[in-house]
């Protein structure tokens, strides 16, 4: 049976030290507010994560935890995974943290489908390195290490999520608490890698990146929520849809097309081909789409590794002494 | 024929020696490897001990024919006991002009050469870049050259067979096969075993093989070619059960022995890398024993996996070879920071750089003292011979799981790929490790996961404990508690208790021992896969008098506790090293020792010649 636990129960003893402000705090808090909801033992939840701002995260949570090197969690979670499948084991990670220094590492972990919770802190920017461009960093954008712009093209997390087939992948943001509640509800229930891109705010270094997501004026017009076998349907009086055209989606309103030519939502098709699209709307043409993009059933890495070992035991005994006499052997007897 | 060690005892046509070495060279696809491995089991199997040393091409197919393509295995079978494969061939059988020409130069005048004297051809002349056949001129004068068809009596031999034109020309290295152990005087027994076992279901292959060996040998017997035959007596080797083995196969065998003795599964995370790749195949083989394997999407994340499995509670393990070493600094200093148990081994090979991959050397030694940032002192230990790859890899993680360390295990292509007879052990008399990881703590007591015992280590505390939620991490961290610290005194404190820690191992290992005198006119020091080569060499010069002793290093940081002084009872000390020097600096630096060096890094093991005449110049004039 697993403990009733309120949110303090996963408040740890450490001083929390972002800067104020920063959105940071907001994601600690709803992980604090849902892990009593995820039916595990605190004992069996341990958070990883790598180098950055986020990367603090777990000195603060009461479980597990390991502030590991730059880039490297999702293999760290990997290999603690792998040797105790029963842990619910989180990744904390950055854009710069898990997309460029740790991208390839990212990359794997989602391929393999390793049962792991990856929440990746998307700011657009260094915070901890004090202001230089990220990986998802607008083009142009000025920064301490590109004063007349950056000239790299930015990633999407999303759609890299989606391209090394991630079985479940999410888009939330730091100021919608509810919504990102429930994103970390769904991603902790999922069996399979789980990655959950969370709109970040660095009001340090990228203050308002995503204000025109978050805040109330702009947010209806600005974002689309997608909910499995639903139509997409937005703004501030719900009377804008997406309708597809061949393979473009289009911004239509509701007062002209009826609500039946709208694209449904289908976070459980097998291919990532929708939610590939989904992720190519993009503010402000189109409303930035927040969910569950995909969401598909796919065997564990830790699972298969797992089912291995007990087959094989199973079908040979381990026996050392066999092991040793393997292929040919022969005695050497005492000469008289 | 001759060799060093010959007593020519004359019976009849057939001659006893002490020592035989043989080179099979030909094309990478003619298999000699694998003509090699059986060869050496038959002698084995005999009672001669053995030793053996592969020698393939970095490149997978190399162009046919072509220098580069070369493979060759050596293998010494004697009627003693031996540490080397030898330093040159006495026998090389050259399966084409490029097998002769890469080779060549290491045979001792009066070695003989067999060769398949069809492949002598206009062609394979020229991808050998051989002006003239040397076989028709004089260069081979000196030598004892036997030409021997071999490509055509294999296809003779397989004239009813239903093999392809091509599948018949593959047969050829056991037509040269039986013909050698005709020469050596070998039972075709083993041989013919393997081929039935592996050929069991297809029956064509398998006659084809049978008939091919048998002709090579019936050549030799029915062919006044060769005057005579040899005989190398069994050896006088320990009683007991033997088989053969490869460094990289008894380091696989440690560890899983090792994870059986601390009863604690084995989690190997691995990238693919030569000539370390082989610990990964053979451990993947043995899930039926818990062993988890890891194959990484990149070094990094091999070593960062370990980690995490360390973490985890497993015994963690990881391998590569020195490229793979560099990429995974920074995540071994994490393990020292964290002070989680776990091994590294480093299968080395020549370098800097991608280097040469399947040649060996010993130029990693400082890398795994000082390749990592900051002050992060580690564990390292070093198998001799092949079969101590078995041996120190159990001491590896009693080592890292006793002191809660990172160990690193520096093996090398030579001690990797050579192979040599092995007494199996018996499973009851293998060393205990013991695991045992926190619980949770009395009542009123608080855990302290950087708490120390009288070995300096800390405890274990694997998540899935009830009570011991705690977080570690790679910042500097509060001694006893663990959490985020950056004072200044606590951070001088805690560089001081990790070393500690480290040099505390010397209490736990065993003393350093010299072979021959504990005090004398000249040491010669050691690491590693030069074993053999140093042992013999001083042997040879003891029995000529000088006043030599050997002392080879198994534990390389910490050192044991006597080395400083055993070292300082000898007038000179030599340092003999496959690299330019690093333990030499190593121990000049510690102990303030003056130390000779004999160095070489040509991508070959030494030969016992070169460290023989290294010691005969050292003990000049002092020797009677
Ligand atoms: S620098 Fe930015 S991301 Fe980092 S803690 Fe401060 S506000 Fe947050």
């Amino acid at each position: 049976m697993t403990p009733t636990y309120t949110r303090k129960d996963f408040t740890s003893d450490q001083d929390v030290r972002w800067c104020p402000g920063c959105g940071d705090y907001s994601i600690l808090a709803q992980i604090q507010r849902v892990l009593p909801d995820i039916g595990k033992p605190r004992h069996e939840i341990a958070f990883v994560s790598g180098i950055g701002c986020s990367s603090r995260l777990p000195y603060y949570m009461n479980t597990y935890g390991f502030h590991t090197i730059h880039g490297r969690a999702p293999a760290i979670a990997t290999g603690l995974k792998s040797v105790n499948p029963n842990l619910s084991v989180w990744v904390v990670t950055g854009d710069g943290d898990g997309l460029s220094i740790g991208g390839n590492h990212l990359l794997h972990v989602m391929r393999r489908n390793v049962d792991l919770n990856i929440i990746l802190f998307n700011n657009q920017i260094y915070g901890l390195t004090k202001g230089q461009y990220s990986p998802t960093s607008e083009f142009g954008k000025q920064t301490k290490s590109s004063p007349v712009g950056n000239i790299d093209h930015p990633i999407r997390p999303i759609g890299v999520a989606l391209a090394a087939e991630a079985s479940f992948v999410a888009r939330t943001m730091d100021r919608d608490t509810k919504h990102l509640q429930q994103t970390l509800l769904a991603a902790a229930a999922h069996k399979g890698t789980s990655f959950v891109e969370v709109y970040q705010n660095c009001n340090i270094f990228n203050d308002g990146a995503f204000f025109p997501l978050t805040e109330k004026a702009t947010k209806a017009d600005n974002t689309v929520v997608l909910e499995h076998g639903k139509p997409l349907i937005f703004g501030k009086e719900r009377e804008k849809g997406i309708r597809l055209n061949g393979l473009t989606p289009e911004v239509v309103k509701l007062s002209e097309v009826d609500e039946s030519e709208l694209l449904v939502h289908d976070a459980e098709r097998a291919d990532p081909v929708l939610a590939m699209l989904l992720d190519r709307m993009t503010h402000p043409q189109f409303p930035v789409p927040l969910g569950v993009f995909r969401r598909v059933e796919r065997p564990c890495y830790e699972q298969l590794m797992q089912g291995q070992v007990d087959r094989e035991r199973k079908r040979k005994t381990p026996d050392l002494a066999q092991v040793f006499r393997r292929g040919n052997t022969w005695e050497v007897t005492k000469r008289s | 024929m001759t060799t060093a060690s010959s007593t020519t005892t004359k019976s009849g046509d057939k001659r006893e020696l002490d020592r035989v070495t043989i080179r099979f060279a030909g094309d990478s696809g003619d298999g000699m490897q694998l003509v090699g491995s059986h060869f050496t089991t038959t002698s084995a199997v005999i009672g001669n001990d053995v030793q053996t040393l592969p020698d393939f091409p970095a490149e997978i197919r190399a162009p046919a024919g072509s220098l580069p393509g070369v493979s060759a295995f050596q293998i010494s079978f004697a009627a003693e006991d031996i540490f080397t494969p030898g330093d040159r061939p006495d026998v090389l059988v050259a399966m084409n002009p490029a097998a002769l020409k890469a080779n060549l130069s290491e045979l001792p005048r009066g070695a003989t050469i067999i060769v398949n004297d069809d492949e002598f051809n206009k062609a394979n002349l020229k991808k050998a870049a051989y002006e003239e056949n040397p076989l028709d001129t004089d260069a081979l004068d000196g030598f004892t050259v036997h030409r021997v068809p071999i490509t055509s009596m294999t296809t003779r031999a397989l004239e009813d067979s239903d093999l392809t034109a091509q599948q018949k020309a593959r047969c050829k290295n056991f037509f040269a096969l039986g013909l050698m152990y005709w020469l050596f005087d070998r039972p075709l027994d083993s041989t013919l075993d393997m081929i039935n076992e592996k050929f069991a279901t297809r029956a064509t292959l398998r006659e084809a093989n049978v008939a091919v060996l048998k002709a090579g040998h019936a050549y030799g017997e029915t062919t006044e070619m060769f005057h005579e035959t040899f005989h190398v007596p069994p050896a006088e080797l320990e009683p007991g059960l033997y088989r053969n083995i490869t460094g990289n196969a008894a380091t696989a065998l440690g560890f899983l022995a090792a994870s059986q003795q601390a009863g604690t599964p084995l989690f190997y995370g691995s990238y693919p890398i030569t000539p370390a790749s082989d610990v990964l195949h053979e451990l993947a083989r043995f899930k039926n024993f818990g062993v988890k394997t890891f194959q990484a999407e990149d070094e990094i994340s091999a070593v960062c996996a370990t980690v995490g499995a360390a973490w985890g509670g497993a015994l963690a393990l990881t391998g590569t070879s020195g490229p793979g070493l560099a990429l995974k600094g920074e995540a071994v200093g994490m393990a020292v920071m964290v002070e989680l148990p776990m091994v590294i081994i480093n299968v080395q090979r020549g370098g800097p750089s991608t280097g040469l991959p399947t040649k060996t050397e010993q130029a990693d030694l400082l890398q795994a003292i000082y390749g990592r940032n900051g002050e992060s002192p580690l564990c390292i230990v070093a198998p001799c011979t092949p079969s101590d790859c078995f041996t120190m890899a159990i001491e590896a993680f009693r080592i890292a799981v006793k002191h809660m360390t990172p160990v690193i295990y520096l093996s090398d292509g030579y001690l990797g790929n050579g192979a040599e007879p092995w007494k199996i052990p018996d499973v009851a008399s293998l060393p205990a490790i013991k695991v045992a990881y926190a619980t949770q703590p009395g009542e009123g007591e608080e855990f302290l996961p950087y708490k120390r015992d009288e070995w300096l280590a800390r405890p274990w505390a694997i998540p899935g404990t009830e009570g011991l939620e705690h977080r570690i991490g790679t910042l500097e961290k509060q001694d006893l508690t663990g959490n985020v610290s950056y004072d200044p005194a606590n951070h001088q404190h805690m560089t001081d208790l990790r070393a500690a820690k480290i040099e505390r191992i010397a209490d736990d290992i065993p003393p350093l021992e010299a072979f021959g005198g504990d005090s004398g006119e000249l040491a010669v020091v050691g690491w590693g896969g030069t074993y053999g080569a140093l042992r013999s060499a001083v042997t040879r010069a003891q029995r000529r008098g000088a006043k030599v002793s050997h002392i080879h290093l198994r534990h390389l940081n910490p050192m044991p506790k006597n080395t400083g002084e055993l070292l300082s009872r000898f007038d000179k000390v030599l340092v003999a090293e496959l690299n330019c020097g690093q333990l030499r600096a190593l121990l000049r630096a510690k102990f303030l020792i003056d130390c000779a060096g004999l160095n070489k890094v040509a991508g070959q093991p030494f030969r016992v010649s070169e460290v023989e005449a290294k010691i005969d110049e050292l003990c000049a004039g002092e020797k009677n």
